[in-house]
């Protein structure tokens, strides 16, 4: 393979000859004439990327058409405009704000719980703990994150609503705060894990700075580590606040499936993922207005991760050209 | 905090330093003077830096390091238990070799940094002392109309004069300088030669150079380092011209390093 291989030096240099025997240089397609071998792993590995887009597009194909069939029928000023979401009962109401403040309520609730344990633990790792702590810790944490979230939501409904229980006394069975205090356990070792490795990315340079102007370590970590560290950060957080959003199981076993606008935690909400799973494992017919409805969610859920993606690589754009 | 006496002059008595079971400085016995310039000289891996960060109780902070014997800080131990080496690094600042401003913060914002981190900051003062560090670095002139603006902004050589000024802010007594021009070109490696005489009468100097050039130029005394060991250090004249040791001699006719 080699041999056959022509290396843009190796076709320079007959050029070069040629050109001082008064000829004109030879023109540079040696370097385009590659084996049929190479020509056909090139192509299988760009079918393996088209793979994903594909499946992206088919995925987007299949949630336009049906969002735009549900559309047809129901006016999306009621789905942007009521706050009461029954497509099942008699007198239907499609609006998506019941579902989406349950869903923006576990995020945030998660985040609350994700973010500040997270990013400590991340420090601890980086910064304090001995090399042989970080080496056993930081596998351990991270064995966290295979948990079956199915594990997880039956551990918020069976172990944790009732701890919360005996402090807060009327706090329903199934409610918003149990489920977004375990997602947040969920979401502890991702955050953790990308901080670390953005804080470990800072250069000894930096620290080495502030140690020299007689910075104490600590002040060191939050003055100068943590804000040059910023960027991964941010990333790390933007995929858990995704993440939170996205995640089913954990919402559908414990935070109830009753759709509902508010932001009292104590009560039990709907997300959207957790009405899409209640929707697509009941017995409501395919190719319904019922059915539909969870092609319009799904492309309302869609819409919302995309938003937040967007705006988070702006943010982590930002950072970088700062820092 | 500082004693009327204080004045930045280090006595180092026997300083052994290692880096896990490797023996870096042997013996270092070397008194620096106050309000003055010491070079270090040496070729790579003599010792030199270390020695440098063992007067700021850098050296200790590289996991498996250590050091023996004492060094005195205007008469104190500052490797006697009592001391704290977070305070005694705001006595003792220290510049870099590779330019190193903070890349979150602003021009003011690394300037005013070591207090800002030291919790030190008296925020009426911020940009009077802003000011008169810059000033003492030469680089207010150069900046003055974008304090806003990232320090990483900066060229190379701008950003080591922004370093000496956010070492000059904390007022300490001695500046440590670890080969602070070689990432720089030669006018702004002038620049902060031209610098160093200025601040010599305000603080005490010890500077890290591969350049015995920049030595020769620059300071008053010039201490000689081969393999760990202190060789010979004397008035930088006297040491260029008539080296007492061999080695420093063949050192600096260029017969090796």
């Amino acid at each position: 393979m080699s041999e056959t291989t022509l290396s843009p030096a190796a076709v320079a240099e007959p050029a070069a000859g040629a050109a001082g025997t008064g000829r004109k240089p030879a023109p540079r397609r040696a370097v385009r004439a590659t084996p049929l071998g190479e020509r056909f792993v090139a192509a299988f590995l760009f079918a393996c990327g088209a793979l994903s887009i594909f499946t992206t597009l088919g995925i987007l194909g299949v949630l336009g058409y049906e969002t735009a069939a549900f559309f047809s029928e129901v006016s999306i000023v009621d789905f942007l405009g009521d706050t009461e979401w029954t497509p099942l009962f008699a007198e239907k109401r499609f609006g998506i704000w019941a579902l989406v403040s349950g869903t923006v309520l576990t995020s945030l609730i998660a985040m609350a719980v994700a973010l500040p344990f997270g990013l400590l633990s991340a420090v601890y790792l980086s910064e304090l703990a001995p090399s042989r702590a970080r080496r056993i810790l930081k596998p351990l944490m991270e064995l966290l994150a295979g948990v079956p979230t199915i594990v997880y939501g039956f551990f918020a409904l069976t172990v944790v609503t009732p701890l919360l229980q005996a402090v807060i006394p009327d706090l329903a069975g199934f409610n918003a705060l149990g489920a977004g205090i375990v997602m947040g356990v969920m979401i502890i070792p991702m955050i953790a894990s990308l901080s670390e490795d953005a804080i470990h990315a800072v250069p000894r340079a930096l620290r080495e700075a502030a140690w020299g102007l007689g910075a104490s370590s600590l002040s060191t970590i939050f003055g100068v580590v943590l804000p040059a560290a910023r960027s991964g950060i941010a990333a790390a957080t933007t995929l858990a606040i995704s993440r939170a959003i996205g995640e089913t199981m954990i919402v559908a076993i414990a935070a109830g499936q009753q759709p509902r606008f508010t932001f009292d935690p104590r009560v039990p909400v709907e997300t959207m993922t957790a009405y899409i799973v209640q929707i697509s494992m009941g017995d409501v017919p395919t190719g319904t207005l019922e059915f539909r409805t969870i092609f319009a969610v799904g492309a309302a859920l869609f819409l919302l991760t995309f938003v937040m993606n967007v705006f988070a690589q702006r943010l982590a754009r930002k950072y970088r050209r700062l820092g | 905090m500082n004693a009327p006496e204080a004045t930045g002059r280090f006595e180092a008595d026997e300083v052994d330093a290692w880096f896990g079971t490797k023996q870096v400085l042997r013996k270092v016995n070397l008194l620096i003077p106050e309000r003055r310039i010491t070079a270090v000289i040496g070729p790579s891996g003599c010792g030199k830096s270390t020695f440098i960060r063992c007067l700021n109780r850098m050296h200790e902070l590289v996991p498996g390091a250590r050091i023996t014997g004492r060094i005195r800080l205007d008469g104190e131990n500052i490797y006697a238990p009592e001391v704290d080496p977070v305070l005694l690094r705001r006595r003792v600042g220290m510049v870099f070799q590779k330019p190193n401003p903070f890349p979150t913060m602003s021009i003011r914002d690394n300037v005013l940094s070591g207090l800002r981190l030291t919790g030190a900051l008296d925020r009426s003062r911020a940009e009077a002392i802003a000011e008169q560090a810059l000033r003492g670095a030469a680089l207010w002139d150069e900046v003055k109309d974008r304090l806003g603006e990232p320090g990483i902004g900066l060229s190379g050589g701008q950003q080591q004069r922004l370093c000496i000024a956010r070492t000059l802010a904390v007022s300490p007594e001695v500046v440590l300088m670890d080969e602070p021009c070689s990432a720089l070109d030669p006018i702004a490696t002038a620049r902060i030669e031209d610098l160093l005489s200025e601040l010599k009468a305000r603080y005490t100097i010890v500077i890290v150079t591969h350049n015995m050039q920049q030595a020769a130029r620059v300071s008053d005394r010039t201490a000689f380092f081969l393999t760990g060991e202190l060789i010979e250090v004397a008035e930088t004249d006297t040491l260029f011209t008539s080296p007492t040791d061999r080695r420093t001699e063949d050192y600096i006719t260029g017969k090796f390093g």
